[in-house]
């Protein structure tokens, strides 16, 4: 029995013992477990600020942050405490309904994605979940899909032109990543066998990133644009859109809808652990499952800072082209090479996952690279051959602007 | 009261009164958010009448695309930006006969249907209601027809939607 259960059972029986009813037992212990959940995900917001600005600086070949607390650790105390003092600038002519509600309807509905992770195994007590929902593979996309909603209030409330060409993009790009989003999720819940973010984690008895190495990938490039990171960040960048749909807020309002940014990644690290990196469990550490579990989806952030650091931004017509001409149907064929594939061993030899779950996961990956070379020789050729259009053009041209001269 | 039924009568309310803005609105845009509010009542409705499915899917099409096109409809139309608008034009009053004569038609269609008896307990839910959802919609014998016509018809509005905003190159 791991600590967090036992300190839950003691706090029932404490309730119990003073006479409460068992009604509002489960909803004091509803309550505070929903409380937990949003303290974790604000602390790890917290760190996670910190942790950016010093991995980018180093990348940057500087030090990052140094002056508030020993290694900069206290920056991000530094910054709520400025925060907090700034005055609230409300632009003239905004809509203060839509104005304050579009940051705190995205904080919410980033927040919201955290209830249904598991951070632990079932010790007697029910897994270490907020709730098990059955369908939570898509409670997780809907969670995303209502802080689009949050983004378009955002913008409009502003009562700004830029603000609201800014939103349009925005939403151009998130409800398009929506799309190889679910389809890689398709895929997962189909070798799964359920929808069930708890019974997906123990479905995986080889870790699923080895033999749908493609899905996770799509899943993972989908995630970093459906939350707005780069190289995606052409939404808020100040070269472009000089700060997007949030350009009229100041003080709180934008922490919240960093907060929200953020959390959101947090939240993206931690489905990929949850769903491809076999959660809390792979390797096993006894009783402190999700410490084990944070520290993942902290190494898959780190992955989210060092695309970061290292990748310059896409073009808005740019990214729609990668996702419309290339992810969307590497999505497609994906879900039905994984289809054909896993279906195909199950009949000819008898290997599931369950059965034979490293000879199964060898020849997923298998297919997976296959398909993986494939697409990317698909368009390595089209590249190539967009090259010599563009050289034949420019070959052209310089020779009529020869003769013409 | 059950819990089931408080919160079924809060969450109705809440739709209720969101869908009787969305049609009192000044402003278009508040209408279009109070039509969200609307949409995501009706998703609490269905979750808590025990359909978790239906409920993620409804938030996840009706208020992540849905909604947000009509939001970039109202956004994309010119002049919408001045709240005072006449809100009744010269139809005004075939709407009314038309929305009465609704009205008495779905008031007797609930009436004539027969409700289980009011206070008896809701019925349970299979436990794999999900599993027998996704087997229905494939079976031969139950859905799978008005299934893949749903589907055909969903990519002939795709291709038409393609086909009537694409570019027009010069001279066409």
């Amino acid at each position: 029995m791991d600590p967090f259960s036992s300190i839950a059972v003691a706090l029932e029986n404490l309730l119990a013992s003073l006479g409460f009813a068992d009604w509002l037992i489960d909803l004091i212990m509803a309550v505070l477990r929903s409380a937990i959940l949003g303290t974790v995900a604000l602390l790890a917001f917290m760190f996670l600020t910190w942790l950016e600005r010093k991995l980018i600086g180093r990348m940057q070949d500087r030090l990052g942050p140094t002056y508030a607390g020993p290694i900069g650790i206290l920056q991000p105390i530094a910054d709520g405490i400025k925060t907090l003092t700034k005055e609230i600038v409300v632009p003239k002519g905004a809509d203060r309904w839509i104005y304050f509600s579009g940051p705190i309807l995205a904080a919410m509905a980033a927040l919201a994605v955290f209830a249904v992770i598991p951070f632990g195994p079932d010790t007697g007590n029910g897994p270490l979940v907020g709730t098990a929902l059955n369908v939570g593979l898509v409670y997780v996309l809907a969670a995303g899909a209502a802080g689009i909603v949050a983004t378009i209030m955002a913008g409009w409330g502003s009562n700004n032109k830029f603000a609201v060409l800014g939103t349009f993009r925005a939403v151009a790009q998130l409800i398009s990543y929506e799309v190889p989003q679910l389809l890689s999720l398709v895929a997962v819940a189909m070798v799964a066998g359920t929808m069930d973010m708890v019974k997906i984690v123990d479905a995986q008895t080889v870790p699923f990133i080895f033999p749908l190495f493609v899905t996770a990938l799509l899943f993972l490039i989908s995630g970093v644009a459906e939350s707005g990171r780069s190289p995606f960040d052409l939404l808020e960048a100040d070269s472009e859109i000089v700060a997007g749909f949030h350009i009229e807020y100041s003080a709180m309002m934008f922490a919240l809808v960093q907060m929200a940014e953020y959390i959101h990644a947090f939240a993206i690290s931690c489905i990929v652990v949850t769903v491809f990196l076999n959660g809390w469990a792979w390797p096993f550490l006894p009783g402190l499952a999700p410490i084990w579990f944070l520290v993942k989806c902290f190494a898959v952030f780190f992955i989210l800072i060092w695309f970061r650091g290292t990748l310059p931004r896409f073009r808005i017509d740019q990214m729609m082209a990668f996702n419309w001409q290339f992810m969307v149907p590497l999505a497609l064929v994906n879900v039905i090479v994984v289809a054909v594939v896993d279906r195909a061993l199950s009949d000819a030899a008898g290997w599931t996952s369950a059965s034979q779950p490293w000879g199964w996961g060898l020849v997923m990956f298998a297919a997976n690279a296959v398909m993986l070379l494939a697409a990317l020789g698909l368009m390595s050729l089209k590249g190539r051959e967009a090259r010599m259009r563009d050289a034949e053009k420019a070959r052209s041209q310089s020779a009529v602007a020869a003769t013409g001269r | 009261m059950t819990a089931q039924q408080g919160f079924f009568v809060f969450f109705s309310l809440v739709t209720l009164i969101a869908g009787l803005r969305v049609v009192t609105a000044r402003n278009l845009f508040h209408a279009a958010i109070w039509l969200v509010l609307a949409l995501a009542g009706v998703a609490a409705l269905f979750a808590v009448l025990d359909a978790g499915l239906l409920a993620a899917v409804q938030v996840l099409i009706y208020i992540g695309a849905i909604a947000i096109l009509i939001i970039f409809a109202i956004m994309l139309t010119r002049g919408m930006m001045a709240p005072e608008r006449r809100r009744l034009n010269s139809w005004s009053s075939t709407g009314a006969v038309v929305s009465l004569v609704l009205l008495i038609v779905l008031v007797q269609a609930i009436i004539a249907f027969p409700w289980a008896t009011p206070g008896a307990a809701l019925a349970e839910p299979p436990a794999d209601s999900v599993v027998t959802l996704g087997k229905a919609l494939v079976d031969p014998n139950q859905f799978v027809l008005p299934f893949e016509l749903a589907s055909v018809l969903l990519l002939v509005a795709l291709i038409g939607g393609i086909f009537v905003a694409r570019e027009r190159r010069g001279g066409e």
